[in-house]
């Protein structure tokens, strides 16, 4: 089985972990990741402002990649995740973006959204399947109580990103029962982080942090796992309590040979 | 004959002359052929307008009148009442709906004026092919029907009988009773539900003029307005209603006693033999065939060997009835809608998040509580409460759930419940969350008003955004707009206002009634301000929250009005048949059926006739033939008909094209 993967620039120096247990995850669990050739920074951010279309033809010309090679586009930071299905559906659904976005590459190859967009987890849930998984993990995480922490990027808006239930999200919490573990819920596992905000306005970010970190503990967890390199960055950088890994790292441990 | 025509083209005050320039219209129309008199007038349906029409008639000695003005649907009737007086025929009359079609929809004057005139010339074209017709007799059968056995059926069921009409109910659940029997206080006098409603189930079910089907629905329903035939599915409840005495013994003996308890909403549980409460009418035991032993798999038979009476019956089976009715009402009633969606108060996450319909049941006496306040959790008592009105109501179209529309009974409710807990529990801190505090009702604002002012309820603009269970507690995070500051309250029970949808059974009934629906599901009236309790459809009547959403005292107000239309209706020994009705050229049928199966009120039969040919001999053939009683003139046989023998009285073939052929001149 062969996706077209889309890393993103964060993968390829501060969240290298994210990327690295993704890649090898895969092939343990039989599918392929072939690398976007030259792929661009999505921007990190989806503007809502839609009277421009600077910021969004990078993810336009890796999902043109996908619709070329004929196999879904795979990403697994939550960013660029929200940021290229977002823009999958605005090619999709409007007609206006589209035909300015087509005009300015204008390559003979008109783009409406026909790739399909799947988040790392999403292939593990609905193409692997968790009860396949299971089967492959050896143990080493039993007893271990993880929470999942989903962030807004992929959950929100749920509309566009059809990802999971916003409000009680369970994906996350069903790959680290797949994996072994036991998974924690917590009140504040799709609250933000504070995002981008830790630029401006650090004490904000810090407190939402702390938040998070304290909820988390409370319930009992022993570690957090994430998707999105923004939300580690920032648990970290305010001192979390509780370590925070990302979800690829914890498949990866699971998966493994020696225990 | 040549007809003389007159037209009459009505302002409606300002309504259509703003923009239809009515006396162009009239000088237009006036020079048709046929027509001999044309004039404009403010208001047309008013007496200085009828009369003027009359006189017309006389003085020109008309055959027939073209009135542009409204939809026929408001002053059809009045006119053909003004031309009868008049010495002609009321069929002779035809609208040119200028007003919701063509005034009220356009904003440019001239293009307004220009249609007006077409409509105008299209029923003249029509009127000058009228013939003139008379409506026949139809017998009304002296019985009503009202489908729900809610506060709203019981009403008008009970109004009814008291004029003294057999009326019928059908109750799907049970016992009738409905959601009041679930409710603890009323508002705004704080009655007990029970109190002031089992007096009613009471006089319901011993009325002689009453008859109660219980756990029973409707199947089918046929036939027209005095004369409907309706199907009744009574389902088994394997105990015979007419032995069983309601003594309880079975459903305190019966071993399966883990069955979610409806009543309480799955609160508690009951036996799979149960009456739902003590005060239900019937007293009538029921058993639930998914939990009974005996009747999953043939083990047990307990209740049987202990019925004194002998009622218990495992072989029962689904009993249709059928019955002839003269007026139907619906009154089928409102639910909750499901939490599912809202999980931002986490609904499915913790048992001390709460629907109010689930917080009525927790401070009733009968509750699985026994009125005592205890969170469904930990059986502790809450010290903090925090209510959360509007949720899944006034919703904005794209949020993808809840519904658009106000549920109106919230705000009271929730006030209510913030009274009464600060009234047993003084100790308990209420906070309500609303979007608008909204009570326009006798008494209601005081008594919102006492509940913020004298009871210390915190009341707080703004909406609740998350709700988490943390530990024993519910986080709450909501705004206050007011304060212009985020709140976090530490909860130990969140109650939910939930929105109110018309019940599922509703869609499928309207369709059995043809009645019509809006998009939500409720019942649309005949007309939204001056027939509000009868549905477009001839001898249905609506009453209660299957109309929209009304709190008790509407309802009641609603189910007397309703009962009021129903008895007017029964009052008639006749009524006038609708004489546009379809009829057979039988010389032109070839026998095919395909009217007979298209028509949706089986007018249509078909007959062996006797026919002299041409060349005199006699041949039998197989012929179409309408009943004028019971066709309702909708016009499916004229179009499926292959050879045209079908047609409609006033709506012929010909009348079409040629108002068809006016229009595209």
């Amino acid at each position: 089985m062969k996706f077209l993967y889309y890393p993103g620039c964060t993968l390829k120096n501060k969240a290298k972990d994210l990327d690295i247990y993704a890649r090898e995850s895969a092939l343990k669990l039989g599918f392929e990741l072939i690398e976007v050739d030259e792929f661009q920074c999505c921007g990190g951010v989806f503007t809502t402002a839609n009277d421009e279309i600077a910021t969004k033809l990078a993810s336009v010309r890796a999902l043109k990649a996908a619709k070329a090679a004929g196999v879904p586009l795979v990403t697994v930071c939550s960013a660029c995740h929200n940021v290229i299905k977002q823009t999958n559906y605005a090619m999709k659904n409007d007609a206006e973006f589209a035909d300015k976005v087509n005009r300015y590459i204008n390559d003979g190859d008109d783009y409406h959204g026909e790739a399909e967009v799947y988040h790392y987890l999403e292939v593990l849930r609905d193409i692997i399947g968790f009860d396949k998984i299971k089967e492959k993990c050896n143990g080493a995480l039993k007893g271990k109580k993880i929470g999942a922490y989903y962030g807004c990027l992929l959950l929100r808006p749920s509309s566009v990103m059809g990802f999971d239930d916003p409000e009680n999200p369970r994906i996350i919490e069903d790959m680290i029962k797949a994996a072994g573990a036991a998974p924690v819920i917590y009140g504040e596992r799709n609250e933000c982080c504070g995002g981008y905000a830790a630029l401006e306005e650090p004490a904000l970010v810090k407190k939402r942090c702390g938040i998070i970190d304290e909820s988390a503990k409370a319930a009992g967890a022993e570690a957090l796992v994430t998707a999105c390199p923004l939300c580690r960055y920032n648990l970290v950088k305010n001192g979390a309590n509780v370590p925070v890994l990302y979800f690829t790292e914890l498949l990866h441990k699971a998966l493994s040979e020696e225990i | 004959m040549q007809q003389r025509i007159g037209v009459f083209v009505c302002h409606c005050g300002t309504n259509i002359a703003a923009t239809v320039d009515v006396s162009a219209v009239a000088a237009a129309l006036g020079r048709e052929p046929g027509v001999v008199f044309a004039r404009d007038y403010q208001y047309m349906c008013s007496q200085a307008g009828q009369d003027m029409i009359k006189d017309a008639i006389k003085e020109y000695k008309l055959t027939g009148i073209v009135v542009c003005s409204c939809s026929p649907r408001m002053h059809e009737a009045t006119f053909r009442k003004t031309a009868a007086a008049a010495g002609i025929n009321p069929y002779m009359v035809e609208i040119a709906n200028i007003r919701e079609q063509c005034s009220w929809i356009h904003k440019d004057k001239d293009e307004g004026t220009e249609k007006a005139i077409i409509l105008g010339r299209a029923a003249i074209a029509k009127v000058c092919l009228n013939v003139p017709l008379t409506a026949g007799e139809i017998p009304v059968t002296k019985r009503a029907l009202v489908i729900g056995g809610g506060i709203a059926g019981i009403q008008t069921a009970l109004d009814i009988a008291d004029a003294g009409f057999e009326v019928d109910i059908v109750e799907k659940k049970p016992t009738i009773g409905g959601k009041m029997a679930q409710l603890d206080k009323t508002f705004p006098t704080l009655d007990c539900a029970a109190c002031i409603l089992t007096p009613k189930m009471v006089d319901a079910g011993q009325n002689e003029k009453i008859h109660i089907y219980s756990y029973s629905e409707v199947v089918s329903v046929g036939g027209f307005v005095g004369n409907f035939t309706v199907q009744i599915k009574k389902k088994a409840r394997y105990v015979d209603e007419t032995k069983c005495t309601g003594c309880g013994l079975c459903t305190e003996k019966c071993p399966v006693k883990n069955v979610p308890n409806e009543f309480n909403l799955g609160m508690d549980t009951r036996h799979a033999v149960y009456i739902p409460f003590a005060q239900a009418v019937p007293k009538v035991a029921t058993i639930d065939p998914n939990y009974c032993l005996m009747l999953k798999n043939g083990k047990c038979g307990l209740c049987s060997k202990l019925c004194g009476a002998g009622a218990i019956n495992y072989k029962q089976e689904d009993e249709i009835i059928e019955n002839k009715y003269g007026a139907i009402v619906a009154a089928t009633g409102y639910n909750p809608i499901s939490m599912d969606k809202f999980d931002e108060f986490a609904y499915s996450q913790s048992k001390d998040v709460i629907t109010s319909l689930e917080f009525e049941r927790l401070m009733n006496a009968a509750g699985p509580t026994g009125g005592v306040l205890l969170r469904p959790s930990d059986n502790e008592h809450p010290k903090t409460i925090v209510f959360v009105q509007c949720v899944g109501s006034r919703c904005s179209a794209d949020a993808g759930k809840g519904k658009e529309y106000c549920s109106k009974i919230c705000c009271m409710y929730t006030a209510k419940h913030a009274m009464l807990t600060r009234e047993k529990y003084p100790d308990t801190d209420v906070y309500v969350f609303y979007i608008d505090v909204r009570t326009p009702g006798k008494n209601f604002d005081e008594f919102y008003r006492r509940a913020a002012e004298q009871y210390g309820v915190h009341y707080i603009k703004g909406m609740v955004g998350k709700v988490s269970p943390e530990g024993k507690k519910l986080k709450v995070r909501g705004s206050d707009l007011i304060a212009d500051k985020q709140l976090h309250i530490d909860a130990d029970l969140v109650v939910l206002a939930a929105a109110i949808e018309p019940d599922k059974t509703a869609r499928p009934l309207a369709t059995m009634l043809t009645a019509s629906m809006d998009t939500n599901d409720f019942f649309t009236e005949a007309h939204p301000k001056l027939r509000p309790v009868e549905s477009p459809t001839a001898g249905v009547f609506l009453s209660g929250c299957c109309q929209g959403p009304k709190d008790i005292p509407e309802t009641v107000a609603q189910a007397g009005a309703a009962a009021s239309k129903v008895i007017g209706l029964l009052c008639h020994d006749k009524l006038t048949a609708n004489p546009c009705v379809a009829h057979s050229d039988e010389w032109m049928c070839n026998g095919c059926s395909s009217c007979e199966n298209v028509c949706p009120y089986h007018a249509i039969t078909y007959v062996e006739k006797e026919f002299r040919m041409p060349d005199r001999t006699t041949k039998i053939r197989r012929v179409a033939s309408v009943n004028p009683a019971v066709c309702q003139g909708c016009g499916a046989c004229t179009v499926a008909c292959p050879s045209g023998a079908m047609d409609l009285f006033g709506f012929s073939g010909k009348q079409i094209s040629a108002e068809v052929d006016a229009i595209c001149r």
